[in-house]
């Protein structure tokens, strides 16, 4: 506690308050608006279970955010390595007692919440590595300890995820670790050579997928192979987002999803359902508003003086739009079906609670943006 | 020196750059998928969520000449139960049990169908509920949760059994029926019922109907939502057929309890006026589905009740050839009114004894005596010098040995009439004088159906000319006076079509006819009616069934001494009125002793009441649009 004080000690509450980013708190009250609606129609129209849980997930996360909005950044810096450590403490013990549904095993029971600490990782990897480039020397980033600390930073809780198994989760965490060690500076050269190496092995790395992994590629690649089978999700996820049209078919009168053609409508494919709906025009909208609010992330990064905030802005900020690429990738048949949820709009506790970690991590970055860390 | 904060923020912008172009992309993809291929997803998702659902067509009614309904549809009251709605199915089917009476095996059809068959879709429990089962089932609905009263329609037969041979039946299409006809196929649908016999199968594609279409949404289960639209079917044609129900019912009456068959022609339009196999059935039975043991009842039945006589029935036609026999010496030369032959009751011919019906002899006769008593020695005689083959070209013309409706029935047979050639190619054997002889007498090889003794008389009542029955009134009808009209044509252009060579010996053989029924010892002289109006010229037969021994000769047994089995076939064809005529009939009485007793009395009555319904025929229009 005394901590808290000595760090918070410049700023009052109420400047607090009043340095709050209110664009990024806008958007995020509009997005959550429209999830609980577009939730609301995944319900069939009715206040149900989704509809409700979801409602109260924000309820309880959002006023999260706005405590960790007014910490301050230094604790973040402080604690980077520990919450690191922690999740990957949790994800130990999801490998070793945890929730086991239709063959993965993701969650652990908190008692109070269902927890999926993959979904955390993707925070707490970027926090770590953030801290890490912060105190790295500009002349160190490219040595070789230095990379091979930062890519077993990376590694460590990739294997873990990978082994429940999460291939999607896995692929975000990478992908949002990484960014942090391009923004960090590692040499170009270094990420062609592995992309080169990663596209050679990729024959190599397929051997080693499960067999519903394979599928899942194999499916990617000609959907109508098995348009019953394992094609269905992705068939009907285009069927319905291209029956949308310009205008969508208006809330609630989605038939693919309101007559139960659309698998996973809550969670990953709830774009599927908002484009069926909102049709190409509302499609494009939500875009903008994600598009702001990774512009407003960026905006923060960049007018934050600590290296560490920037890197956590900048990172997070990518992380977000990878997710929203991925899934809408995925369900626009662009890219293989991987579990990967839409920020805020998709169903799930442990998604929300990290989007909303990351997003007070951007307010306290805002708040307090011209701290120095040392 | 290169400053962190500027690394990360010159990398932060190329990465920005790349997030752009992969919006442009995703952009890019929702604009191809819901702009430019919009109407196809729309299509793809329409083809989800709407389903049809086809309901039973309604058959198109069958009506008589005067346009009596006698294949029609009937409101029927159903039962159904629909799975998902039911509460407890046990207590559902106990209490339905009680209710309707069912039996245990209907209990455990409907515990199978209800495995099989999808929760939403309905079982039905009774085909046919009685006004009281269906009035009982309303009144304890309360209690009968999940079960569902239907009204439907179904195919019903107002007359039952006075049309079966005509109409034949309908019922469940079976795997044959649907893989036969496409129609079938197409608007199949569970419940639905298809022609199995007669009309009912051949028309069937005029009949049939379109269904009734459902539209539904339903969601990825099958699982009906709501219903979007109800497109009405048509029903299928309406059929008009050339019988009239007052004759075909006066036919069942005279055959009742008798195995036989009576047919009535227009002799000049073709027209069938009735056309009756006795025993019948009741077509209603099949409707759904017939119990066992009506179906023995019927299977079993001595007299056939599944044959149609009238077509498929095929019989000697005894003395009821004669006049064939005889315009066919007459037109071959063979013999003039003049000629005679001595009758002594009985002819030697290389050793063996041909005997003629009275056993004394008729004595010295000519031709129209020889018709008018049915004097078998002199048609021997006659038949020895014309020869069967020549004999068989003037059958052929007159209808034998073909078939008289054609397709409209499958079970229509052809019936035989030999010659030389026939015998030689079939049974490899040589033709035997012997065998010319009883041929001359409607014996030995020759098989016809009661309606080609019908046609053929019809065709020597017209003076000669061939005519083209007719079941279906169609689009081509014949006046009276078109056919007449058609008739002087085919003697003056088209004399291949023209059945005679000298008008004359038409008119002999026809008043040859008329002697035997308004003779004095005319076979059928007890029948005859002397009002010009009515009366008719016709020709008795007795058919033998069995070669008759010399000891039963001697008996001279009386017909009720003789098994059933080995009795004669009596058979009577006549036409009618004299004067003027119109209408000719063959009638046959299965192991009815002889024709002058059991078939020509029927004529009569007939007779009479063709002819009183002339003029009301006459007023109907023999005009239907269709075009069959």
């Amino acid at each position: 506690m005394f901590q808290d004080n000595r760090l918070n000690s410049e700023l009052t509450f109420f400047q607090k308050v009043k340095k709050l980013d209110y664009i990024l708190l806008i958007l995020i009250i509009f997005l959550s608006a429209i999830s609980v609606f577009v939730m609301y129609s995944t319900d069939g129209g009715q206040v149900l279970y989704h509809t409700k849980s979801h409602f109260f997930k924000l309820l309880t996360f959002f006023p999260l955010m706005l405590v960790i909005s007014f910490s301050n950044i230094k604790i973040w810096h402080i604690i980077s390595y520990f919450v690191y450590f922690i999740i990957i403490l949790l994800l130990i013990w999801v490998s070793i007692d945890g929730i086991k549904v239709s063959g993965s095993q993701r969650w652990i029971d908190l008692y109070f919440i269902v927890l999926q600490p993959s979904e955390l990782m993707k925070i707490g990897v970027i926090l770590c590595l953030a801290k890490f480039y912060h105190r790295l020397k500009i002349e160190d980033v490219n040595s070789f300890v230095s990379i091979m600390v930062a890519l077993a930073i990376i590694i460590v809780p990739i294997i873990l995820v990978l082994s429940q198994p999460d291939l999607g989760t896995s692929i975000l965490i990478a992908s949002s670790g990484l960014i942090i060690l391009w923004l960090g500076g590692v040499r170009i050269k270094y990420f062609v050579i592995s992309s080169v190496a990663f596209l050679i092995s990729l024959p190599f790395i397929i051997s080693f997928l499960k067999p519903y992994q394979k599928l899942r590629i194999l499916t990617f690649l000609d959907p109508d192979r098995d348009p019953l089978g394992a094609g269905y999700q992705i068939i009907q996820s285009k069927i319905a987002i291209g029956s949308g049209g310009l205008g969508g078919k208006g809330f609630l009168k989605g038939t693919q999803s309101y007559l139960d053609f659309l698998p996973e409508k809550h969670t990953d494919f709830i774009f599927t359902l908002f484009s069926e709906e909102f049709g190409f025009l509302g499609s494009v909208g939500l875009l903008i508003i994600y598009s702001l609010i990774i512009i407003r992330i960026i905006i923060i990064g960049t007018i934050s003086k600590s290296n560490f905030a920037k890197l956590f802005c900048f990172g997070f900020a990518f992380a977000i739009f990878i997710y929203i690429v991925v899934n809408l990738s995925m369900v626009l048949g662009l890219l293989p079906i991987v579990g990967s949820p839409l920020p805020i709009m998709s169903y799930g506790g442990s998604s929300m609670l990290a989007t909303m970690i990351g997003f007070g991590i951007v307010m306290s970055a805002k708040i307090n943006h011209k701290q120095m860390i040392a | 020196m290169i400053r962190k904060t500027d690394v990360i923020n010159r990398r932060m912008f190329i990465v920005g750059a790349a997030k752009l172009v992969i919006l442009a992309g995703i952009i890019g993809r929702l604009f191809s998928l819901q702009i430019n291929n919009n109407k196809k997803y729309l299509t793809l998702s329409d083809k989800n969520r709407i389903r049809e659902w086809k309901l039973p067509a309604k058959r198109g009614n069958i009506v008589d000449y005067f346009g009596n309904i006698i294949a029609g549809n009937l409101k029927v009251y159903q039962l159904h139960i629909i799975p998902e709605q039911v509460e407890n199915f046990n207590y559902l089917i106990s209490r339905l049990k009680t209710l309707l009476k069912l039996s245990d095996g209907k209990i455990e059809k409907i515990i199978k169908l209800k495995k099989k068959l999808k929760p939403w879709d309905s079982i039905i429990v009774s085909e046919n509920l009685s006004w009281s089962q269906f009035l009982k089932v309303n009144n304890y609905l309360y209690d009968l949760v999940g079960a569902k009263p239907v009204m439907t329609i179904t195919r019903n037969y107002p007359f039952n059994d006075i049309y079966t041979h005509i109409l034949g039946y309908v019922s469940q299409p079976n795997e044959k029926d649907i893989l036969q006809n496409k129609i079938i196929k197409d608007r199949f649908v569970p419940g639905m019922k298809v022609g199995k016999l007669g009309l009912e199968k051949t028309l069937e594609n005029y009949l049939i109907g379109t269904n009734d279409i459902q539209r539904y949404e339903v969601n990825a289960y099958g699982k009906r939502i709501n219903q979007l639209e109800y497109q009405k079917g048509n029903q299928g044609s309406k059929i008009r057929i050339t019988v009239d129900t007052e004759v075909q019912k006066l036919c069942a009456k005279l055959l009742a309890n008798k195995a036989g068959s009576i047919s009535v022609m227009d002799i000049y339009t073709g027209e069938v006026l009735a056309m009756y196999s006795s025993p019948s059935y009741n077509p209603n039975l099949f409707l759904f589905g017939i119990s066992n043991d009506a179906w023995q009842l019927i299977r079993n039945n001595p007299l056939k009740p599944l044959v149609n006589k009238t077509l498929s029935g095929l019989y000697s036609p005894g003395s009821t050839i004669k006049p064939i026999v005889a315009l066919s010496a007459l037109e071959n030369n063979v013999i003039n009114t003049n000629f005679t032959v001595k009758c002594t009751g009985k002819i030697e011919f290389y050793g063996q004894t041909f005997h003629c019906w009275k056993e004394k002899g008729h004595g010295f006769v000519s031709l129209n005596n020889a018709m008018k008593q049915s004097c078998d020695t002199y048609f021997y005689e006659i038949a020895r010098l014309l020869g069967v083959d020549r004999l068989k070209i003037t059958a052929e013309k007159f209808g034998l040995g073909k078939k008289v409706l054609g397709e409209y029935f499958d079970n229509e047979k052809q019936g035989l009439f030999p010659n030389t050639k026939w015998k030689k190619n079939k049974l490899g054997k040589s033709w035997v004088l012997g065998e010319t002889l009883i041929t001359g007498i409607g014996q030995g090889y020759t098989q016809t159906t009661p309606l080609q003794l019908c046609l053929m008389t019809a065709q020597i009542a017209n003076g000669g000319y061939s005519i083209n029955p007719k079941i279906i009134v169609n689009n081509d009808p014949l006046t009276l006076e078109q056919a007449k009209i058609k008739m002087l044509e085919q003697n003056l252009n088209n004399s291949d079509k023209k059945l005679f060579k000298n008008q004359k010996n038409i008119k002999i053989v026809q008043e040859a006819m008329f002697s035997s029924t308004n003779e004095v010892y005319g076979t059928s002289y007890r029948s005859r009616i002397d009002d010009p109006k009515y009366q008719f010229a016709g020709k008795t037969g007795t058919a033998q069934v069995k070669r008759i021994s010399k000891r039963e000769r001697e008996l001279d047994l009386k017909i009720d001494q003789i098994p059933y089995k080995d009795r004669d076939h009596a058979l009577y064809i006549a036409y009618g009125p004299y004067k003027k005529p119109r209408y000719a009939l063959s009638i046959i009485v299965e192991h009815g002793g002889s024709g002058s007793k059991a078939a020509a009395p029927m004529a009569k009555e007939l007779f009479k009441l063709i002819i009183d319904r002339k003029e009301l025929r006459e007023k109907q229009s023999s005009y239907e649009k269709i075009d069959i």
